[in-house]
């Protein structure tokens, strides 16, 4: 009894000594690739942090199970928690970067902000798959960011075309109901450039994180009217959205929200009222029945090793966008690969393979996620390498696409990209790369 | 035994007013500081300066800040994180606008914005007390907040509202490694808290604690509250806008309004109440107790081998964290630096206690 006391005294010592980092180096394993994941399991983002972390887990488990690795190289990943507080993303950061990672995924602007000054020093790569800073799209600036599938500008300026669509926007009335962080402020620019372009008026109605309280909110928007209202929140701030929308009683028809405000667990808290509102699918919805998901079901639920509490999560569309932000960094390493050998590729090595990323309409089939992404080509002008979304509408029970794609308009959207990007590189003082030249 | 100050004879004023009287004192501070400043940057690992070392810092000189202001004058005020975050975006706009500017000299003036800030929402604490002051020092919080995310020109009008520091240049010299940085806020907290100790040991800082224990008798004796309250809250802000500076710039890099928002203030209230209300030292202790342990109580699973889902290894830090802050009030109300003020009484008369 007294020696377990010991014994757990001493492992105790070890833990506050681990946490000091005094031994830990040299337990780094360098026969695996070592991709960190930032989650956020607990508090109020959680019922959307989990199916995405789930998602992101499955697939490298799934590359391991099935595959044994990427190109016989195994994958190892740790968890680390959030809450989608930056400090403690940076803190997380930190401490995962000591295992010689590759590629982070925060799954947060805020953090993704944060981060970005700091992988210029480390090296390592971000992959912000449909989140992030829009102007990291410029990659001659941004050599670490790759905010790929779609940034928030593209999703504004599809959003727009998908309305005009519908007639004219002159003289009508959009409402951006707003996360009041990076993330939700990010659309800004884009929406008031189209607004003098197109004549549209913008309202622009903030929502204090996380976004219980929009009582206020949509008060506005019963004596406004707007003829369109767009929707840029996360975690609860969608459900409380809707069901206020409710409550005063705005057609949900005319709600359209990003794709991050467009998946399960923001619609079914009001169920059947919800239906008929609109989302940004990111390329996908919730697709449960690709080559993909069964391969989840037989290499790891069937066998007890899925990371989500049922195999019915497979598919949501959050675990859909979870899994394809990890396929993005395995094709990437896998980029890196292809150039540099079958081995434990380093950031460096990573970068350039996310910046030469070809995933064409023969691997997404042959990736068993068909009719899920377009074609991905970056490039060192472009770190996106596809500008394409679709709207998706819920109709009470479930996700059905209700438009074709859209692209975003360039001729719009690069001359900002450039400026921003420009201002960024002259506060940081960085020198572009000269992207005619590069390798 | 070792404790003693038996044989320390002080012969004159000047070695009986000294900082720290007794020879122990004098000898394990000078010898934590030369650990800190010497031994600490060959030993510790990136992780330990980035993620722990340096946030420890600055929070710490936060919270000496607020413990000027709540435990030596006895103004309770929930606004620190808006204090924080003028430093911050003062720093920010400094160092954008006037790139001439050397960077140690952006962080005074950073300081000195939020002192001028601080001093403008203390003017209500000269006619109103306790929690209605509280209320009032939570409206600078908001309207601080507010104004930062919703006044483009503050933010150089960045689209998405987060901006984000430039390289560390002091007198032509990069910063930038971990250690470094290290180095750097180390020796600003401890000139910092060096200013601070001889401040609250001489005639200002009486006069704070004389408004403290009793504002009317203060009065009668002839300490303005006007002045006491007034250069308590500047003081107080100067040290929590260079802390706030700090946190954007060195620990940061690029922020938004959200790091600096009410649960801040809380956190570094909390901090100055487990720590110990006037006292420097509890300031630190308490910046140890919020910063590090949540930390700590976050690896221990992973470190003892115990597979835990994610999300069970943070319920169970909230829940351990808030366990041990209830424990530590009832045990010892007034902080862990009165904890550690009894360990030194008991060393004292160790091993004979009567």
């Amino acid at each position: 009894m007294k020696r377990d006391l010991r014994i757990k005294a001493a492992a105790v010592a070890l833990a506050v000594a681990g946490t000091f980092g005094v031994a830990l180096e040299a337990l780094a394993q360098s026969n695996e690739i070592f991709v960190p994941v930032l989650v956020y399991r607990t508090g109020p983002y959680a019922p959307n942090g989990v199916p995405w972390a789930d998602g992101f887990v499955d697939y490298l488990k799934l590359v391991n199970a099935r595959d044994g690795g990427v190109n016989g190289v195994k994958i190892a990943y740790e968890e680390c928690e959030t809450g989608y507080a930056t400090d403690r993303g940076v803190e997380c950061y930190e401490r995962l970067k000591s295992k010689h990672p590759v590629a982070f995924s925060p799954l947060s602007t805020g953090i993704t902000y944060a981060l970005t000054d700091k992988v210029y020093g480390d090296h390592i790569v971000l992959i912000t798959a449909g989140y992030g800073r829009a102007d990291s799209v410029d990659g001659a600036v941004f050599k670490w960011n790759f905010p790929m599938l779609g940034t928030y500008w593209d999703g504004a300026d599809i959003l727009v075309q998908h309305v005009k669509k519908k007639g004219s926007l002159k003289g009508k009335k959009i409402a951006l109901v707003y996360h009041d962080s990076p993330y939700g402020k990010e659309p800004i620019p884009v929406l008031e450039e189209l607004a003098k372009k197109e004549g549209f008026e913008l309202v622009k109605l903030p929502v204090t994180a996380p976004g219980v309280e929009q009582k206020a909110t949509w008060l506005q928007i019963r004596q406004q009217r707007p003829d369109y209202v767009f929707v840029w929140g996360w975690g609860v701030m969608n459900s409380t959205a809707l069901k206020e929308a409710i409550a005063v009683s705005y057609p949900r028809g005319q709600i359209y929200g990003v794709w991050w405000s467009a998946a399960e667990p923001d619609v079914v808290p009001a169920e059947m009222a919800a239906k008929g509102y609109n989302g940004l699918a990111l390329g996908h919805s919730a697709e449960k029945t690709n080559p993909i998901h069964k391969d989840m079901v037989k290499y790891l639920y069937d066998k007890g090793q899925g990371t989500a509490k049922s195999k019915d999560e497979i598919g949501s569309v959050l675990y859909n966008r979870g899994m394809l932000s990890a396929i993005l960094t395995v094709e990437s390493i896998r980029s890196a690969q292809k150039k540099y050998g079958n081995r434990v590729v380093t950031g460096d090595e990573v970068q350039w393979g996310a910046e030469h990323l070809t995933i064409d309409a023969t691997r997404i089939k042959a990736l068993g996620v068909d009719g899920m992404m377009q074609p991905v080509k970056t490039s060192c002008a472009d770190h996106g390498g596809v500008h394409m979304a679709r709207i998706h509408t819920w109709d009470g029970g479930e996700w059905s696409y209700t438009s074709d794609w859209y692209k975003s308009e360039s001729n719009v959207l690069n001359p900002m990209i450039k400026a921003s990007a420009e201002k960024y590189a002259a506060e940081k003082k960085i020198t572009p790369a000269d992207c005619g030249k590069a390798s | 035994m070792i404790y003693r100050e038996t044989g320390q004879f002080k012969t004159t004023y000047a070695s009986d007013q000294q900082l720290f009287p007794i020879l122990q004192d004098r000898v394990f501070v000078i010898g934590l500081l030369a650990f800190a400043f010497v031994a600490v940057p060959f030993l510790a690992t990136d992780y330990l300066f980035r993620a722990i070392l340096t946030p420890f810092l600055i929070l710490s000189l936060a919270a000496l800040g607020l413990n000027i202001l709540v435990g030596y004058c006895g103004q309770v005020s929930l606004g620190t994180g808006g204090f924080m975050a003028v430093g911050a975006y003062a720093a920010y706009n400094f160092a954008v606008r006037v790139p001439q500017l050397d960077l140690l000299v952006v962080f005074i003036l950073a300081g000195l914005c939020a002192a001028l800030v601080g001093v403008v929402f203390g003017v209500p604490s000269l006619r109103i007390k306790g929690f209605y002051l509280a209320v009032a020092t939570l409206a600078a919080q908001f309207f601080i907040d507010w104004a930062f995310a919703r006044i483009a020109w503050f933010t150089n009008d960045t689209p998405s509202g987060s901006v984000s520091a430039p390289p560390l240049e002091f007198f032509g010299y990069l910063v930038h490694g971990p250690q470094e940085k290290y180095l750097l806020v180390l020796a600003i907290v401890s000139v910092a808290a060096l200013v601070a100790r001889n401040l609250t040991r001489g005639a200002i800082g009486r006069s704070w604690m004389a408004t403290r224990d009793m504002d009317v008798a203060a009065e009668v004796i002839g300490i303005r509250p006007l002045t006491a309250k007034l250069t308590a809250f500047a003081v107080s802000s100067f040290f929590v806008g260079m802390a706030g500076a700090l946190w954007a710039f060195v620990y940061l890099g690029s922020w938004e309004p959200l790091a600096f928002d009410v649960n801040r203030s809380f956190q570094l209230l909390f901090m100055v109440i487990i720590g110990g209300l006037g006292s420097i030292l509890g300031s630190f202790l308490g910046a140890a107790f919020i910063v590090i342990l949540p930390l700590v109580l976050n690896q221990l699973p992973t470190a003892l081998g115990i597979p835990l889902s994610t999300a069970m290894i943070s319920h169970i830090e909230f829940m351990v964290f808030g366990a041990l802050i209830v424990f530590f009030l009832i045990v010892e109300p007034r902080g862990l630096a009165r904890l550690w003020a009894i360990g030194k009484e008991k060393l004292r008369l160790w091993p004979f206690p009567h």
